[in-house]
């Protein structure tokens, strides 16, 4: 299982280590340290790296490299669903989860590492009961503890860990009862040079926000669930109903939480919600090229695209890039060679562009690669699948919560190519 | 305010300072004290002199006081072991508090105390708590059980933790359960052989049902063990599919990878026409995509193992071609990955949109990705045919870009494109050669060269090309003067008149100017091939080239069937087998896919979709570098057949014909070369003699031991020389040879297996019929390496003698079956009853005269041992060797009488009078015994004995 955890920063140092077995020396990180040598970007460090007697398995979130250490055999992606895990909480916890952050925070940091593992065997993963066991620290109780002296660990053992439901805390406590819930979806898309398709998929989770005072039992219903071929569940749905009767039935855990992720594959057809037009140009022997980028909402079902920003990593060659934005503001970092333009709301009426020149080293070779052009997007109260949910149901309690549910479709990895 | 204010003491004293607030009254102030102890000790500082304060802490109902003291104990434990023993009178009275979560803090920290002498402690207090009532504190108890195995496995086992453990698979709590099985599944990686996770239907029912109700974690050990059973039958199998399909919806991308691999496996064992079959493959689908919407960590895991699930059932994924579209910012491993998914989909029906996204990516910025991605452009065209034509003008219009690097990749690909389809795009020629100056890397030149010497006679400047790269010869790089050597030798057979001085040239420089041995014997049998008989040089040389095979790199079948079994583990992200892995070979067994049910298709290796590749070994082509090699083959080998081993035999034949082994070359008699390759794939067989050799020592020095007060040395066990027991031609090219001997107390099977097909053969067990003395195999057959053609292979195969019984006739009948790749195969030996005789065969004096009083006369048989030319003496210590124990001696009128007595395995007892009269060399045995059908068997083991 799990032996140890370091905790590596961007620019290469150790800033915290953990063991929950016998203490495995700082230096078996040098080969982790060589595989990041020879990385070209951050993000291409091989995630499995062999070391004569342990294996290293390593994600990177929030700029910060979770090194974890392991002996034998133990499946790569239980080790790295873990460190996901682990980084969930630390954000859970402290808002941000950067490398101030864990050191401002250290002995929590270091609770809570105790309990997610035992001998490397996790045992409390759940944030719920986490947080019964230890406190996130906020300002206010971090004022009282200085005052008072008492300490942000749980006096009271999670009972919750005993009982059949141990993703909710027991005897929970509202004046307001609520429960909402969000569907967002994100759109995958690669468009290329014509305008057409290649492939689009859609990425669509249900967030839910649960308030709810004592051992509510829920149920979801959809209109069109068929939709839903694909499907990931929190482990408090019941999956049986939902293979009968295409129904969500559960007991929520207290608080934000993920009730399912779906996905909606390449092979139905997904509605694009915005087009390109583009004109990138570069002539031989000359140091200038054109440039000029159109948007439009295409397939949006009469809802507005909002925070729009477009991005792209333009050839190396450029030195510098001259345009006019008919909305929004545009940046070119000349060191980094990325064009970014913050474009806002797009106008039906008048379509939002950038056009300009842009000037290339002088006597260098016309570019090989053509930009990829990334867009940003956002658009409320739509899910571009069509999902729609029906109602939703509470037994076991007797008062009634307040229910909401809110739509919004956002831009994923949407690249178009050039 | 934040914890940083528990750092920030530095003064002097500190150590004092804190003592003295450790043992103050105020429950607020020792807590702050603690802490501060904690961060001391956090950030390395040395602490340990507070031991005996913070131990004393100990005793206090404050939860998080104690949990701080805790962590104390267990970082300082093992620097003070003697203190820490005062700790262990809490912990036991902790471990019976009536809060159960106190009692599982308290185990649970106990555990991860490593300290010998205290663990000895905490075997009582573990033992209640592995039967606490309240499953919370069993399900943490359990995981010490792993801990403490850790620490003092030996322990764990005297202790009989392992069987309660075993119990725990059955208790009612699905945390439980999923947490013994955690805990044993770590156990028994560090015990190989022992039969910890011993799984039937009714724990197997279990698990499915904890399965529904346990944490993620627990989901994935259970999968993980579920995957290790084998099922009665298709229906068992089928159920245990129905149940573990849910697992494939579940949010945690390693229960899902898990749960793919149970299915990948038992579905192996459903019938191919059953309506659930269809259902199940269209069900591992989705679940598969949705992993590659995860994080670029999680899908490069993924990837590599899709790439395993791809290669054994291409169907699954067939459709889902457009999920492996390359995202310029994904991270390059994920790029890298999904290239080669995207290669193995491609399918005449998708070859389109591939090859449309393949020249897309050759025009990105990342130069090792644009390679890759030029090289699948060539693979697509091996692979699929139709698209071939397409995929060589894509590759001419990615050279028209100029770009370097693209140019020498496509330059490399077209070569491969050549081999395939020869004399089909030899037009292109001319745009390849137009870009001979850019080429600067050593695999594109050669590979350049090559189509120059191949097509030279369509190439009206060829002499010049060539001629070009010979000024730089000495700076080329091996590889590349190989080439130009052998394509300058091609141009000369294709138009002799106008190249005889380059070939002179050429022939000089790489003879007596160049220092690489390689390079010097490859010019010189050139040199004499041209000399000698020009005729014969053009069949060798220019001899028709077998084409390459369609697929690539693919992995080799038993392999990608063991990997299917390790889904989801290291070994399918390395793709190798799970024994490559140092720490991890310690607990590897190797896995096999079970066989379908009541099916003949158990013996042939499972379908690969419609590439067909599983009819003969394919010739692959590991890398590109191998390639070139191979290529270097062909010029030379004959085109017999594809042997993918063909390498080897170049350089063995380039020996030999330095050595005078020409005129066996010229007189076209190439033949030769070949076999000379398989004598050298013959030497590995050395290795598995010399470990089967190994028990033999041992026993002899078990034997040495035995003597007691012996008289000279004793020879050992005798062991016939091997026989025949199935020639090749009863068994479609496999022979086999043996004998059986007896080392250490442990009867074993010795086999030569040796390889006279043509084909190489893997996959070996063996069985046997029921026999007189139960014997049978106590393991499998041990052939770890594929059997290659002309390859011996000697394996030891220990028995037993506890199998089913049945008399046979003659009684030391054995009939064995083997099976292999191709058939079963049955034959039957007889072996030395020798082989029976236990080395506790020593009777009491006392019980031997009154066993023989009490055996009946009738039993007794006299035989004659012709020709020995021993002394009693001698006689007595080799007996003894083969198990044989004199009991007494007596002389009589110069007759010597030896009394001796055998046991049997099955205890049977022998006893043996024999009369030795000195300078007669003939013997005289009586042999009386309860059973008296052996007494013939025993004579002709004294007289094999007496006689070798």
């Amino acid at each position: 299982m799990i032996h140890s955890l370091f905790l590596v920063n961007a620019s290469g140092d150790i800033f915290l280590e953990k063991h929950w077995k016998s203490v495995v020396s700082r230096s078996v990180c040098d080969y982790f340290f060589e595989a990041l040598e020879r990385a070209t970007e951050p993000e291409n460090v091989p995630p499995v790296i062999p070391t004569p007697h342990h294996y290293l398995i390593n994600v990177l979130r929030h700029r910060i490299y979770f090194v974890a250490v392991i002996q034998s055999e133990v499946p790569p992606l239980f080790v790295i669903e873990f460190l996901h895990r682990v980084v969930d909480t630390f954000q859970d916890y402290f808002g941000v989860c950067t490398e101030a952050a864990i050191k401002d925070n250290v002995v929590v940091v270091y609770e809570l590492l105790e309990e997610m593992l035992d001998n490397g065997f996790p045992l409390a993963t759940e944030s719920n009961i986490l947080k019964e066991l230890i406190k996130p620290p906020t300002i206010l109780r971090t004022v009282v503890n200085t005052i008072t002296g008492s300490t942000n660990v749980g006096e009271q053992l999670p009972t919750g860990q005993l009982s059949v439901v141990p993703w909710r805390r027991t005897g929970v406590k509202y004046t307001n009862n609520e429960a909402y819930f969000d569907v967002v979806e994100e759109i995958d898309a690669i468009i290329d040079k014509s305008g057409s398709t290649i492939t689009a998929e859609i990425q669509g989770v249900v967030d839910a926000c649960v308030k709810l005072t004592g051992m509510p039992d829920l149920t979801l219903s959809f209109m069109n669930p068929r939709l839903l071929d694909d499907v990931s569940f929190h482990p408090c749905v019941r999956f049986k109903r939902w293979e009968a009767e295409r129904i969500l039935s559960f007991i929520p855990p207290d608080g934000n939480f993920r009730l399912l992720s779906y996905h909606v594959s390449s092979q139905n057809l997904v509605a694009i919600p915005v087009y390109v037009k583009h004109n990138i140009s570069f002539r031989e022997g000359s140091s200038q090229g054109r440039f000029e980028l159109t948007l439009g909402p295409k397939q949006t079902m009469g809802k507005a695209v909002e925070s729009v920003l477009v991005s792209s990593q333009l050839p190396r060659g450029v030195l510098n890039a001259n345009l006019n934005a008919s909305q929004g503001t545009y940046t070119f970092d000349p060191v980094t060679k990325l064009l970014s333009w913050d474009v806002g709301k797009i106008n039906p009426q008048k379509l939002p562009s950038l056009k300009g020149s842009v000037s290339l080293q002088a006597g260098a070779f016309k570019p090989d690669e053509n930009p990829t052009i990334n867009i940003q997007f956002k658009i409320q109260q739509l899910a571009i699948s069509g999902l729609k949910v029906n109602r939703l149901d509470m037994y076991g309690e007797k008062y009634k919560p307040f229910k909401g549910i809110k739509y919004m479709t956002k831009a994923g990895k949407f690249q178009v190519r050039t | 305010m934040t914890d940083s204010k528990y750092f920030t003491t530095t003064k002097k004293g500190e150590i004092f300072e804190l003592k003295a607030e450790l043992n103050s009254d105020k429950k607020e102030k020792k807590k702050e004290a603690v802490k501060k102890v904690i961060a001391s000790m956090t950030v390395g500082k040395d602490v340990s002199a507070l031991f005996p304060d913070v131990v004393n802490c100990m005793q206090t109902d404050n939860l998080e006081l104690k949990k701080l003291v805790y962590l104390y104990l267990m970082n300082y434990a093992k620097s003070q072991p003697d203190m820490a023993i005062m700790a262990v009178n809490t912990f036991v009275k902790d471990c019976e508090d009536p809060n159960p979560l106190i009692r599982a803090l308290a185990v649970r920290t106990m555990g991860c105390i490593r300290v010998d002498k205290i663990t000895e402690y905490l075997c009582e207090p573990l033992r209640k708590c592995l039967k606490d009532e309240d499953p919370y504190v069993r399900k943490t108890a359990a995981v010490c059980v792993a801990k403490l195995h850790d620490i003092n496995a030996q322990l764990v086992e005297d202790q009989g933790f392992l069987d309660t453990l075993k119990d725990l698979i059955s208790d009612s709590n699905p945390m439980v359960v999923a947490n013994a099985v955690a805990a044993l599944s770590e156990i028994a990686e560090s015990h190989p052989n022992s039969n910890l996770l011993d799984l039937n239907p009714q724990t197997i029912n279990k698990l499915l049902t904890a399965l529904n109700e346990c944490t993620e974690w627990g989901q994935i050990f259970i999968l993980d063990c579920l995957a290790n059973y084998t099922p009665r039958d298709d229906r068992e199998s089928q159920s245990i599919c129905e149940r573990v399909t849910p697992r494939l919806s579940h949010a945690n991308s390693a229960v899902v990878l898990s749960a793919v691999k149970v299915l990948m496996k038992f579905m192996e064992m459903l019938p191919k026409d059953l309506d659930y079959y269809g259902t199940l493959l269209k069900k591992l689908a989705p679940p598969l995509v949705t992993l590659l919407s995860a994080e670029p960590e999680l899908q490069y895991v993924a990837l590599r193992n899709i790439n395993l699930i791809v290669q054994k059932r291409p169907e699954i994924l067939k459709h889902e071609m457009k999920v492996f579209f390359v995202k310029y910012n994904d991270p390059i491993y994920v790029k890298l990955e999904k290239l080669d998914i995207m290669i193995r989909l491609a399918s005449q029906a998708n070859i389109a949109q591939v090859l449309a996204e393949l020249k897309e990516y050759a025009t990105e910025v990342d130069v090792d990705f644009v390679r890759k991605a030029v090289r699948a452009i060539g693979r697509c065209a091996i692979k699929v045919e139709q698209s071939a034509e397409r995929c060589v003008s894509t590759l001419l219009d990615l050279i028209q870009t100029k770009v370097n690097y693209v140019v020498q990749e496509a330059i490399v690909v077209i070569k491969d494109i050549f081999r395939k389809y020869p004399n089909k795009y030899e037009s292109v020629i001319a745009t390849l050669c137009e870009n001979l100056d850019s080429l600067d890397e050593p695999e594109a030149r050669a590979a350049m060269i090559w189509i120059v010497g191949e097509y030279a006679e369509r190439i009206d400047n060829a002499d010049e090309l060539l001629e070009s790269f010979l000024e730089g010869f000495h700076d080329e790089s091996t590889q590349v003067q190989l080439q130009l050597l052998t394509a300058i030798v091609k141009l000369f057979l294709k138009k002799p008149t106008e190249t005889q001085e380059l070939v002179q040239q050429v022939l000089s420089l790489a003879t007596q100017d160049s220092d690489n041995p390689d390079l010097r014997d490859r010019g010189y049998i050139y040199w004499r091939l041209l000399s000698t008989d020009p005729v014969a040089a053009k069949e060798v040389v220019l001899a028709e080239k077998p084409l390459i095979s369609e697929e690539t790199d693919l992995i080799e079948p038993t392999l990608l069937e063991e990997l299917i079994c390790h889904i989801g583990t290291l070994a399918s992200v390395y793709h190798k087998p799970p024994s490559a892995f140092v720490e991890g070979s310690r607990g590897v067994q190797h896995r096999r896919i079970p066989p379908r049910a009541g099916s003949v298709e158990s013996a042939e290796s499972p379908d690969v979709g419609q590439s067909g590749s599983s009819e003969a070994p394919p010739a692959v082509i590991p890398s590109q570098g191998d390639l070139l090699g191979d290529l270097l083959n062909l010029d030379l080998a004959p085109p017999t057949s594809t042997v993918p081993s063909v390498q080897p035999s170049m350089q063995m034949g380039a020996m030999d014909l330095l050595g005078g082994g020409l005129d066996s070359l010229l007189g076209g008699d190439i033949g030769g070369s070949p076999s000379m390759g398989a004598g050298l794939g013959a030497a590995p067989t050395v290795m598995p003699a010399a470990l089967g050799g190994a028990p033999a020592v041992g026993g002899g020095l078990g034997d040495l031991f035995d003597l007691g007060g012996g008289v000279g040395m004793p020879t050992g066990f005798y062991v016939v020389p091997k026989t025949m027991w199935l020639p090749a031609m009863k068994a479609k090219g496999l022979e086999i040879s043996g004998t059986f001997a007896r080392r250490g107390g442990i009867i074993q099977m010795d086999m030569s297996l040796t390889n006279k097909a043509m084909s190489v053969m893997t996959d070996f067990a063996i069985q046997f019929n029921r026999n007189s003395f139960g014997m049978a195999p106590a393991g499998p057959l041990q052939v770890l390496t594929p059997l290659s053609p002309n390859q011996t292979i000697d394996v030891s195969l220990p028995l037993s003698t506890n199998g089913p019984v049945m008399k046979m006739e003659p009684l030391n009948n054995l009939q064995v079956a083997v099976k292999n790749n191709i058939d079963v195969f049955y034959f039957s030996c007889q072996f030395p009853l020798s082989l029976l005789f236990v080395e506790d065969g020593k009777m009491e004096r006392q019980v031997f005269l009154a066993t023989w009083k009490d055996i009946p006369n009738d039993n007794e048989a006299q035989f004659q041992i012709k020709d020995v030319h021993l002394n009693s003496d001698a006689a007595s210590n080799k007996l003894q060797g083969s198990n044989i124990f004199t009991i007494a001696k007596r002389t009589v009128e110069g007759q010597d009488m030896l009394y001796q007595s055998i046991k049997l395995t099955n205890s049977i007892w022998v006893l043996a009078e024999m009369r030795v009269q000195t300078g007669n060399p003939n013997y005289t045995l009586s042999i009386k015994c309860r059973a008296p059908e052996v007494c013939q068997f025993v004579y002709q083991c004294y007289e094999m004995v007496l006689k070798n």
